[in-house]
């Protein structure tokens, strides 16, 4: 079990991290989910043990990563967005090594790499020399690194990050058949890459924690985060009023004001579960008040109104 | 010390592997190979134990560059690739990286000495040799090999650029062997001092003469072990930045 609590990081006067505070039941996926420079590469640094935090404390198992470092190292696994790698050695080579430095014995790394490989689809690859393999292959031997001592918690930061889409496919898989045996956590800034690999997301705004929970909880709470456009003719101000009052619908601002019998543009956000139907109330309830309505054009939860509707909730809650 | 023999083992290995480590070894040898036929054996006739003392001083020189050069990649290039952190988040302590980066390349550097050691081998044919004064030539030597890699390692972890690094090292190595003109316009104490911190005229000296002190295995013991704790606290503070 991975125990954080009021983790924060500065890097000179600069604050990355925020008092976050979480944890991870053993073998869950969790996803850490943010904008760039949300702090997501600085979280999952100091839970790596590469960084020390400015203050807080992460358990691994109950072990403190900064009171029992080494302890604490020998049962994570973390994989860098750049694959760290020495190119000049051969797979086998480069984890054995890595097996052996971590704290297995040669017997131990000898009877585990045949699993790891294989788990990672690096069977064929083994005596290849790191530096001659793809990008793809190299992902892969990172999360090979990543697992060959059979850690506890295992971080993956963007795993996916400068794959083609079949190898994020793979990719995904290969994340997925991770949990169960090891505590998983990945970063990414996808809300959909999260979504389908994740059991636990972690949303991160400005190095704050700004949600937690299933992908169901978070959309019980915030809603999908889609929204739609929509052109109306006639009193706007009515319009978004009417809007407004719909179960459903969590906010409609005019985004751009009409002329001279010209429709006005309303951007409404929708709170539901079932963008579907809701937009379809939201016209009919429209064109039922004697609004004109030209145009709809739905967008799908995009990661930023997310945050956006997060960082609003959390100003309101304050 | 399994994790500082692992951290050794990968090094050679890549010293091996990879074109630097047989580059620098080939060309200091055949430096070294040249210096010992142009100016030890000369034209003129010599005795062997100046033949010696010749050798022993151009190779002081050939070792400080040596180790200058192997040590700039230990550190510099595996934060330049992002290697570092496979070191950082593995249970090795940062005194144990350090050690076996330094080790990997003193250990190198010993196996170059060990290679120019047909030189003394030759004089010895030729001529007559006192065992003692080759041992502690090579005993020097393996001793400024030692502090010269440990401020190679230091100045390797201060920076990602080799360049860099080889450059700081150069400067400092540099230093080290014209303490003894700072010496001499400084005032007392400061001129003892300088004079001290010389690593040749004050140490290099009697080893090259055949003579061992022990005042003088302490200094570069304790060089290497002060460069060395510069390393490991480059190391820790990075943790904390």
């Amino acid at each position: 079990m991975i125990e954080v609590d009021g983790l924060t990081k500065y890097y000179g006067d600069i604050r990355a991290i925020s008092d976050l505070s979480f944890s991870i039941e053993r073998g869950q996926i969790a996803g850490f989910l943010g904008l760039n420079g949300a702090g997501k590469s600085t979280a999952l640094k100091v839970l790596a043990g590469f960084l020390l935090p400015t203050s807080g404390t992460v358990r691994v198992d109950g072990v403190d990563v900064v009171a029992a470092p080494d302890k604490v190292r020998r049962r994570i696994g973390y994989l860098p967005e750049e694959p760290p790698l020495y190119k000049e050695m051969t797979v086998s080579a480069f984890l054995t090594w890595l097996g052996k430095l971590r704290g297995m014995s040669g017997s131990e790394v000898v009877a585990r790499l045949p699993s790891v490989l294989e788990r990672t689809g690096l069977s064929q690859h083994g005596d290849r020399v790191i530096g001659t393999l793809s990008l793809g292959y190299r992902k892969r031997v990172g999360i090979a690194q990543a697992i060959i001592h059979d850690p506890t918690l295992v971080i993956l930061d963007e795993p996916v990050s400068g794959l083609d889409p079949l190898q994020r496919v793979e990719m995904r898989k290969l994340v997925r058949g991770l949990g169960g045996d090891h505590t998983v956590l990945i970063s990414s800034h996808n809300l959909l890459e999260v979504e389908e690999t994740c059991d636990l997301l972690l949303m991160l705004g400005d190095g704050q924690l700004v949600a937690q929970g299933s992908e169901d909880e978070i959309h019980a709470r915030i809603g999908t985060g889609a929204s739609f456009e929509i052109d109306v003719r006639g009193d706007v101000t009515a319009a978004v009023t009417a809007l407004t009052a719909l179960p459903g619908i969590a906010e409609a601002k005019v985004t751009r004001a009409g002329g001279e019998g010209a429709p006005s543009e309303v951007t409404v956000h929708l709170a539901g579960d079932d963008p579907a139907t809701e937009i379809e109330s939201a016209v009919s309830a429209l064109v039922g008040g004697g609004f004109g309505v030209s145009r709809v054009e739905t967008a799908t939860g995009e990661l930023e109104d997310l945050f956006l509707k997060l960082a609003g909730t959390q100003e309101g809650e304050a | 010390m399994r994790a500082v023999a692992l951290i050794v083992g990968r090094e050679l290995g890549a010293y091996f592997r990879g074109w630097s480590g047989w580059i620098i070894a080939a060309g200091i040898l055949m430096l070294q190979g040249v210096l010992f036929n142009v100016f030890a054996l000369g034209d003129n006739e010599k005795l062997s134990s100046k033949v010696l003392q010749d050798f022993f001083y151009f190779s002081m020189g050939m070792t400080l560059v040596a180790s200058v050069l192997l040590s700039m990649r230990l550190i510099a290039e595996e934060r330049h690739d992002g290697t570092m952190v496979l070191l950082l988040t593995s249970p090795a302590t940062d005194w144990q990286i350090t050690l076996g980066k330094w080790m990997s390349a003193w250990i190198f550097v010993l196996l170059i000495l060990a290679a120019s050691f047909y030189m003394p081998l030759m004089v010895a044919v030729n001529g007559s040799v006192h065992p003692g004064h080759v041992f502690a030539g090579y005993l020097g030597l393996a001793l400024v090999g030692a502090a010269a890699t440990a401020l190679g390692t230091f100045t390797s972890s201060m920076t990602s650029s080799q360049v860099v690094s080889v450059v700081l090292g150069g400067i400092l190595a540099a230093l080290t062997c014209v303490m003894w003109l700072f010496s001499r316009v400084a005032s007392p104490p400061l001129d003892e001092l300088l004079a001290y911190l010389d690593f040749y005229y004050r140490h290099f000296q009697d080893f090259r003469e055949g003579t061992i002190h022990t005042r003088s295995v302490v200094f570069y013991s304790s060089v290497t072990f002060f460069f060395l704790l510069l390393t490991q606290k480059v190391l820790g503070a990075r943790r904390w930045r």
